[in-house]
């Protein structure tokens, strides 16, 4: 194919300080959404969870619009969709701070808190309801119960469901250069385009995504081993 | 909204066909059927090597499946659509590479999906086949895939709607998909990007909550088949 492999040129200077920032702004954004995410995720659990008809719905309405539309078309919505409703000094004011980022928080955190609320609740399902029924029968109430019985038990359930979905989040933060985020894909197809090594952009940018994921795959193993609800 | 939808109707179903390329949910259609097609044959063949006996063909299937989980899918689009190229020497039409960084990407999880299927399978069935005197080709093909592909039926439903979902990033790549047609109609309207995008997601949203619902009631249906058989075998 006449190619000639050579790693010299992306490995230093203005390639490499590009990739090493969109490596940086990757990690901004799954930390900052992966943080929103769970938070938002407790809530919606939560709010769920509470015996009132239209709160269920509108809970359950939410995530199956993060489930069933494509990641891609919640980030477009947002960018493009919700800064029209927005006044326009809003919107210049957040195309001076970087429009682009915040929205792709906001869109992955979302979509990340439907389908961890998800994992919560089925986490919280598989408990036998006669476990709520004997830790009241004891003289725990209801808050008692699910302190020191119900809960203990459900994040332990749910912890490896959450756990991929951090490294789906993580790999997902790559569709924030759909909207024009300078992340690591986006650098990568960059530097690509302007030094003409197709092969050491994306084997670089490649092997970054590999090593951080194989970290939070390693990461995982041994924190749904450690947690595992063992039944004796 | 409906002046959108009268006005470009026709583009986001079948593109610019007759006139052009086909595209729009067609195509989204024809992308995520062909791919899960050709991606089925790839994913029994990583399923088989992961649960058989053979420890260099399972090392080498554990070996695929980690990578592929690790990198995104966009960036194996932008290998298949930039870098493949220049390996074989010819262009591909951006269509084709899409479907091959799906197809790649999916037979990891669909192997994962099948695997499972296969382990979940009792062992009392592999013994009995043995028993009978029955090859590893007959067994494999008359004994455990059969049953292993029915109880998995509904996570292979659910990998559809995730490449019907996946298939969305072809707009990246200018594959003249459903929402690669989108974005052309908001260049065209760039007053309506709420409404424009509102449609967008609702199509994709009716298509796969469809498919999701479709995939629970087969899991219902197949629980209760495979019970059934049970009660009816202890009956006998």
């Amino acid at each position: 194919m006449g190619y000639q492999l050579d790693f010299s040129k992306v490995l230093q200077g203005e390639y490499l300080d590009l990739i090493l920032q969109g490596l940086q702004t990757t990690l901004i954004l799954f930390a900052i959404s992966w943080v929103i995410g769970l938070v938002l995720a407790v809530l919606l659990t939560v709010v769920r969870a509470i015996e009132f008809k239209p709160t269920q719905f509108l809970v359950a309405a939410f995530v199956e619009y993060h489930r069933n539309v494509p990641i891609l078309i919640q980030l477009f919505v947002w960018y493009f969709g919700f800064a029209v409703v927005l006044p326009e000094a809003v919107n210049d004011y957040l195309n001076d701070v970087g429009a682009e980022i915040g929205y792709a928080i906001v869109a992955l955190a979302l979509n990340k808190a439907a389908y961890m609320s998800e994992d919560f609740r089925s986490g919280l399902r598989s408990i036998h309801p006669a476990q709520m029924e004997a830790a009241r029968s004891i003289g725990l109430n209801y808050l008692g119960a699910m302190r020191w019985v119900i809960l203990p038990q459900a994040w332990r359930l749910a912890l490896p469901a959450l756990l991929g979905q951090t490294l789906i989040l993580f790999k997902g933060t790559s569709l924030a250069a759909g909207i024009g985020v300078a992340e690591l894909s986006y650098q990568a197809r960059y530097v690509e385009e302007q030094s003409f090594r197709i092969f050491e952009a994306y084997g670089l940018v490649t092997a970054i995504y590999m090593v951080i994921s194989f970290a939070i795959m390693w990461g995982s193993s041994i924190l749904s081993t450690r947690y595992r609800l063992r039944v004796k | 909204m409906l002046e959108i939808l009268q006005e470009y109707g026709i583009l986001l179903l079948i593109g610019e066909y007759p006139h052009g390329k086909l595209g729009g949910l067609a195509m989204t259609l024809i992308i995520s059927f062909v791919s899960l097609l050709v991606t089925f044959p790839c994913a029994i063949l990583i399923a088989l090597a992961r649960t058989g006996d053979s420890k260099p063909l399972k090392s080498i299937a554990s070996g695929f499946v980690h990578c592929v989980r690790a990198i995104p899918l966009l960036m194996l689009i932008f290998w298949a659509y930039f870098a493949l190229p220049v390996v074989i020497g010819f262009p591909i039409d951006a269509t084709y590479t899409l479907i091959i960084a799906i197809v790649v990407y999916q037979t990891a999880y669909l192997g994962e999906i099948i695997a499972a299927g296969i382990e979940g399978l009792p062992k009392g069935q592999m013994e009995a086949a043995k028993a009978l005197g029955l090859g590893y080709i007959p067994t494999t093909f008359k004994i455990v895939l059969p049953q292993a592909l029915f109880n998995v039926v509904p996570g292979i439903v659910n990998q559809l709607t995730t490449i019907i979902k996946e298939s969305s990033l072809g707009s990246i790549i200018a594959v003249p998909e459903l929402s690669y047609a989108m974005l052309q109609v908001n260049s065209n309207e760039v007053t309506k990007p709420l409404q424009i995008f509102g449609i967008l997601a609702a199509t994709y949203f009716v298509l796969c909550f469809a498919l999701s619902q479709a995939t629970g009631v087969l899991e219902r249906r197949i629980s209760k088949r495979r019970t059934g058989r049970v009660i009816v075998e202890v009956v006998a």
